[in-house]
Order: C-alpha cells, then sequence, then structure tokens
C-alpha cells in the first residue's frame, strides 16, 4: 500500500472569476502538511497557470495532485480542444487566446512556460479534437 | 520599505491591511498576470490596473503580500474579501502606473529583477 496522499479537483470551466479555487486550496492543503513553502511556491503556480488554461482553453476540466515520497505530481485533464502545435505552444509568446482574454490579464503566451519553469518535469499529452493530459513534477 | 510607507509615499487609500509594517522587498508593475507569475518573487508588492478577482490569486499564489490598484482602480467586495482571507494588503491610488512604480523606485524600493540577480 502507497503513502502517497492524494487530492482531486474538478475545475469549474464557466466562470473566469472562480479560477484559482482548485490551486488556492492545494496550497492550503500543501501548508497544512508542512511542505517546504519553496516547494508549495512552484506547484501552486504551475497548478495556477494550468487552472486559467482549462477554463480559458478547454471549458474546465480536473486536476489530481498526488504527493510522493521525493515529489509532487499534478495531473491536468481536460477535454478541450487539444493542442495542434506542441512546441510552438511551448514558446513564450505564442497564444491563441482571444483578446477578450488579454484584457483579463491572461493569454500572453507564458502559461505553459510558466509551467515548465516552475517544475522540474513536465510532460504534454494532447490530441485534437479530444483533450490534454498535461503532467508535472515538483522533486522535494 | 513597509505597507505604511508605500501609503504614504503613494498618498494611497487603504482598502483593506491588516498588518501596515509588513516589509516589502521588491515591486512589479504589470496588467498582464502570466507576467507577474514568470518573474516576481520576494515579499513583493504588485502594482497594476487590472481589476479581476484574478490579481487577488495571483498575488496568492505568488505570497505577493500587498497590491496597489493604480489610476484610482477600485477592487470589488468579493475581491476584497479574497484578499483579507489571504492577509494580502490591498491600497487605491489616484496616481498613474508610471509615476507611482517611480515614486516607490525612487524610494528605494527595488525591482524585482535586480534583487533576483
Amino acid at each position: 500500500m502507497s503513502d502517497a496522499l492524494s487530492f482531486h479537483y474538478d475545475v469549474d470551466g464557466e466562470s473566469f472569476s472562480s479560477a484559482g479555487q482548485a490551486s488556492a486550496g492545494v496550497k492550503k492543503n500543501l501548508r497544512q502538511l508542512g511542505i517546504d513553502p519553496e516547494i508549495i511556491r512552484k506547484v501552486s503556480i504551475a497548478m495556477y497557470e494550468g487552472e486559467i488554461n482549462m477554463v480559458i482553453h478547454a471549458g474546465g476540466g480536473e486536476a489530481d495532485i498526488t504527493v510522493e515520497d521525493n515529489c509532487i505530481v499534478i495531473v491536468l485533464t481536460d477535454r478541450g480542444p487539444g493542442i495542434a502545435d506542441i512546441d510552438k505552444a511551448m514558446e513564450e509568446g505564442y497564444s491563441t487566446a482571444r483578446d477578450n482574454i488579454r484584457a483579463l490579464g491572461f493569454g500572453a503566451g507564458m502559461g505553459l512556460p510558466n509551467m515548465k519553469r516552475y517544475t522540474d518535469e513536465m510532460n504534454i499529452s494532447s490530441v485534437v479534437g479530444e483533450g490534454t493530459t498535461i503532467t508535472m513534477k515538483v522533486f522535494f | 520599505m513597509t505597507i505604511r510607507e508605500i501609503k504614504e509615499l503613494l498618498n494611497a487609500e487603504v482598502c483593506c491591511c491588516e498588518n501596515p509594517d509588513v516589509d516589502i522587498l521588491s515591486a512589479c508593475g504589470s496588467d498582464m498576470m502570466s507576467d507577474v507569475l514568470a518573474y516576481v518573487k520576494h515579499q513583493a508588492v504588485l502594482l497594476t490596473g487590472l481589476v479581476n478577482a484574478q490579481v487577488i490569486r495571483t498575488a496568492e499564489m505568488m505570497d505577493m503580500r500587498c497590491i496597489v490598484f493604480v489610476r484610482s482602480k477600485k477592487p470589488t467586495a468579493d475581491m476584497l474579501d479574497l484578499a483579507c482571507s489571504c492577509g494580502i494588503a490591498v491600497l487605491s491610488t489616484t496616481k498613474r502606473m508610471y509615476e507611482a512604480c517611480g515614486i516607490l523606485y525612487a524610494g528605494g524600493l527595488k525591482g524585482n529583477g535586480e534583487i533576483n540577480e
């Protein structure tokens, strides 16, 4: 039996203003576990960017966070439109977000690069028309 | 620089603030939250003209201590509730972004990039 602790969140795709609730919940849970604040910060930021992406692009999704012995694993899954060109999407400044999203402070093409910046491992699996799964790890 | 000093320098209105003596080590001025998420560190203050709940969420994720809304922008009651619950001070100033940043910089508050390097 594994000692790993897991948290599951449904990310509501309908409301931009409530985006970030899952990330805030994760941050609180990790604090209660006494995890190093810098690790919590990295996990929270990466997950928050992912959560915003799910709301902006995919109509919501699911987030699963697991605290392993040597790392924290974040898995974000959505059934949105998928990412046609992952290499392009990883470039800073490249975005398919519309102007109304930029007016809200996002959609500058920094989401995925920020997720990579704050995590030690990141893997994107995406099928156009079916959805995207992003797995990230932050090691202790 | 303390939150109290920021308030005085910017002649700002305090919308919520639990502890005005909290020390702020760096600053960032931006309306793009992803830029803030990319670069900010070190007990920072965020200066912004953007008003929505994600400004507070961004500051929360970054462990920021204070947000200053420039150009007389005012946060909504929901935003203030969220900021208070996260222990983030919120100020509002009539000054524009460039002016507000310049005043704080001249007052000795460094940019986040300078502290990182």
